[in-house]
């Protein structure tokens, strides 16, 4: 597995046409493009490089230790709910740290937007206290790349009742139905709703030189060693490295985006393995660095001519920090499910995708059957309230829930939030002396009535599905999140948002910023598909920008 | 993982019995199953004893018969004491969670006190599990406490490279099958929709 790929190798001092910084779901496939396209392209990862046989099922490195995602011991983050309060120091921003980012390993859900997505803010009208928009593009001027991401990436599934128009059939049928999957299918039916194949970015069958998925149940957190999950690291790094173009360069910590005295990116200053700085020259700038680092990187090149951060003229850097809500409904039923096997989803419902405005809060989302538990998660909390909780009974419960044991999860919208945002702390730096991010977040009151609005229906489903015994999690302010949306928004006005519609900065011409954070609105929880099809979009306008020297 | 080299041969069978699916990533996914037969024979094989670790052999005795309570043998399955547990305590203590050492030291000394005030045995250890488990009910709510259940769960259920969860013990317990590989049906509920194809 560990074959010899064709690579470019640059120098710092080389002037290469593009640095992208960040090799995960976005920066992995801009890399791609503009590489294929004929640009020379240096990407810069943070994380180490690792492969496939490093890829373990270590539950407790993974999940408890930090294995493979940023560590607080050495880059610390802050926290507060408002504004008002001072920010403690805990993690609440977290992501993939390794070349593939959050995108090696995510769940693989790949839900596309809808139409409605696009202009819900016009549909639904403007809500008090938020920075609610419409996008600036729509979904049909997304439709081509999200068929990209089924067809080069690769996506398993089959339409549903309620899809968006598709121009081109999935490229792999649905992955086996698991128990969870089933007994959503008897509950909807039951309910009258409507329960569908899980669109999922992983292989049902061998496709594009990856082999089917082996349903070894490791997806959720953790990376694929048989390449059977579509990730951007499986699917586009060694398209682009075999270009004899492309260097994914990892342990290269991004500290600053350079700007020369035109207001011009000159390429990006890192610190290598070594804790060196260096600075990669480049004829123009990417950011995909996530929707939390990819705000604190242009608030930390902040300079005389851009005092309040790169790119942050509209002062909305950072700002609209969007998680979603995940909620849902426990359940165990009388025979054993085997939920550890396999994928983590095979049935959605996304009859809430939209909720009733008559219900008093804007909201919707999704509901999926799944797990999410491994072993040690399942022993610390995955007992109903009021079992106990060590002792003969715990041992009993455990070893025979685990098997009989599924969860309804709840996947809901965030609003934007203007003080809900990523800055810089004050005081705190990381190990490399770089200014901390500090989080503000609280969930504005739509959301969490939503999430419990949603919840009540996964409620139902658990129900209906003839569950033994089902209960809900319990909803609390959310303070920390895998996503990370909304913090360098795209739009028309340059006085509102960060970049314009083809993902361009508007305050700097060759600097091009593209990932969760451009996303004006949250999504229904699942926000990877749109980042990768916004990524195959900018990634191609970009390529077309530079060969007419409009860049 | 010990049966590996059968699920090679089982892969074999399937492409020759017109699986076509398997046949064109048959080398890659045999390259990953033997990876993860690999590891998991190493993870396997567990821990060494306690010699190397943090605690002396009776501070890691009393923590071996706690955390047997906090997870016991039940109904022939094994428990956290099966598992090897306190293996993983004690080189946790002696590494990563060194700071939680004078917690357990302190913890271990008070239920030794407990259990000489309950009976006139030699400590916690010499006690009825039913007496170790009304000393427990004492402490339940102690950060000590609270510490060593946590870790009894990892001791328990980590990757056996941790120093517990000897030969997937835990796991066992969980009947949580650790294979690189399953196939349709995985579940009771599956089993119709997925023999239907």
């Amino acid at each position: 597995m560990q074959e010899q790929r064709p690579s470019a190798r640059f120098r710092p001092s080389d002037l290469v046409d593009f640095a992208i910084v960040g090799s995960g779901a976005a920066g992995g496939i801009i890399a791609k493009e503009l590489s294929t396209a004929g640009f020379t392209v240096v990407v810069l990862e943070q994380g180490p490089r690792l492969t496939e046989t490093a890829f373990d099922h270590d539950e407790f490195g993974t999940f408890m230790r930090n294995k493979h995602a940023n560590d607080p011991a050495t880059q610390p983050q802050t926290f507060r709910a408002s504004p008002a309060e001072k920010a403690v120091p805990q993690l609440a921003l977290i992501y993939g740290r390794l070349v593939g980012g959050s995108n090696a390993h995510f769940t693989a859900n790949v839900w596309r937007l809808r139409p409605l997505d696009f202009n819900e803010a016009s549909v639904h009208g403007p809500i008090e206290g938020t920075g609610f928009t419409d996008w600036p593009i729509t979904y049909d001027d997304l439709e081509p790349y999200y068929t990209k991401v089924d067809w080069e990436i690769g996506v398993s599934g089959v339409p549903g009742p309620f899809d968006a128009r598709r121009s081109k059939p999935y490229p792999m049928p649905p992955l086996p139905v698991k128990s969870s999957g089933v007994l959503m299918d008897r509950a909807a039916q039951k309910l009258g709703l409507h329960s569908q194949p899980a669109p999922m970015a992983i292989n049902s069958q061998y496709y594009n030189g990856r082999p089917a998925c082996q349903h070894c149940g490791f997806c959720l957190f953790f990376m694929c060693e048989f390449r059977s999950k579509s990730t951007a690291m499986a699917t586009m790094l060694p398209v682009a490295e075999a270009t004899g173009r492309c260097e994914i360069r990892p342990d290269s910590y991004v500290a600053r985006v350079e700007v020369g005295r035109d207001g011009r990116a000159t390429g990006v200053s890192y610190f290598d393995a070594q804790k060196r700085m260096q600075m990669q020259r480049a004829k123009a700038v990417v950011v995909c660095a996530n929707g939390g680092e990819t705000p604190r990187l242009l608030l930390n090149s902040a300079t005389p001519r851009f005092p309040n951060g790169l790119a942050n003229s509209s002062g909305v850097v950072g700002k609209h920090l969007m998680f979603n809500t995940y909620f849902g409904a426990n359940a165990q039923f009388e025979h054993p499910l085997n939920e550890y096997k396999s994928v983590q989803n095979t049935r959605i419902v996304l009859d809430f995708y939209d909720t009733d405005p008559k219900l008093g809060f804007y909201g919707g989302g999704g509901i999926d059957a799944r797990f999410g538990k491994y072993p040690i998660t399942f022993a610390l909390g995955g007992l109903p309230p009021g079992s106990p909780s060590w002792g003969e009974g715990y041992a009993r419960a455990l070893a025979e829930q685990y098997s009989r044991s599924m969860f309804f999860g709840t996947h809901g919208t965030s609003l934007p939030v203007p003080t809900n945002s990523v800055s810089l702390d004050p005081s705190l730096k990381d190990a490399w002396g770089l200014s901390a991010a500090r989080v503000t977040y609280k969930d504005h009151p739509d959301d969490l009535k939503n999430a419990a609005f949603l919840r009540s229906k996964a409620m139902e489903l658990a129900e209906a599905a003839g569950a033994s015994k089902a209960w809900p999690e319990p909803i609390a302010a959310q303070t920390n999140s895998v996503h990370l949306l909304g913090t360098c928004r795209m739009g028309n006005d340059p006085g509102t948002s960060v970049v314009d519609k083809f993902n361009r900065a508007h305050d700097v011409k060759n600097l091009f910023i593209c990932d969760g954070s451009s996303m004006v609105s949250s999504s229904r929880g699942q926000p990877t598909m749109t980042i990768m099809a916004l990524a195959f979009r900018a990634g191609e306008n970009i390529a077309s920008f530079a060969k007419r020297g409009d860049i | 993982m010990n049966d590996l080299h059968n699920r090679r041969a089982f892969l074999r069978a399937a492409v020759a019995a017109g699986a076509g699916w398997a046949a064109a990533d048959l080398v890659q996914v045999e390259d990953a199953l033997a990876w993860a037969g690999q590891q998991a024979a190493a993870h396997g094989a567990g821990a060494p004893p306690t010699a190397a670790g943090a605690l002396t052999k009776a501070q890691a005795d009393v923590v071996e018969a706690m955390v047997s309570r906090i997870i016991p043998s039940v109904d022939g399955r094994p428990g956290a004491r099966e598992a090897g547990a306190v293996h993983f305590v004690d080189r946790a203590l002696a590494t990563f969670n060194a700071p939680q050492k004078k917690l357990y030291t302190d913890g271990i000394a008070d239920l030794n006190r407990r259990a000489s005030a309950r009976s006139s045995a030699a400590g916690f250890v010499a006690l009825s599990p039913a007496q170790q488990d009304d000393v427990l009910r004492e402490v339940e709510q102690t950060p000590f406490f609270q510490a060593a259940r946590f870790d009894a769960i990892v001791g328990t259920f980590a990757l056996p490279t941790y120093g517990g969860n000897r030969d997937f013990t835990g796991w066992h317990m969980l009947g949580f099958d650790h294979q690189p590989r399953f196939q349709a049906p995985f579940g009771y509920y599956d089993a119709d929709a997925n023999r239907r194809g």
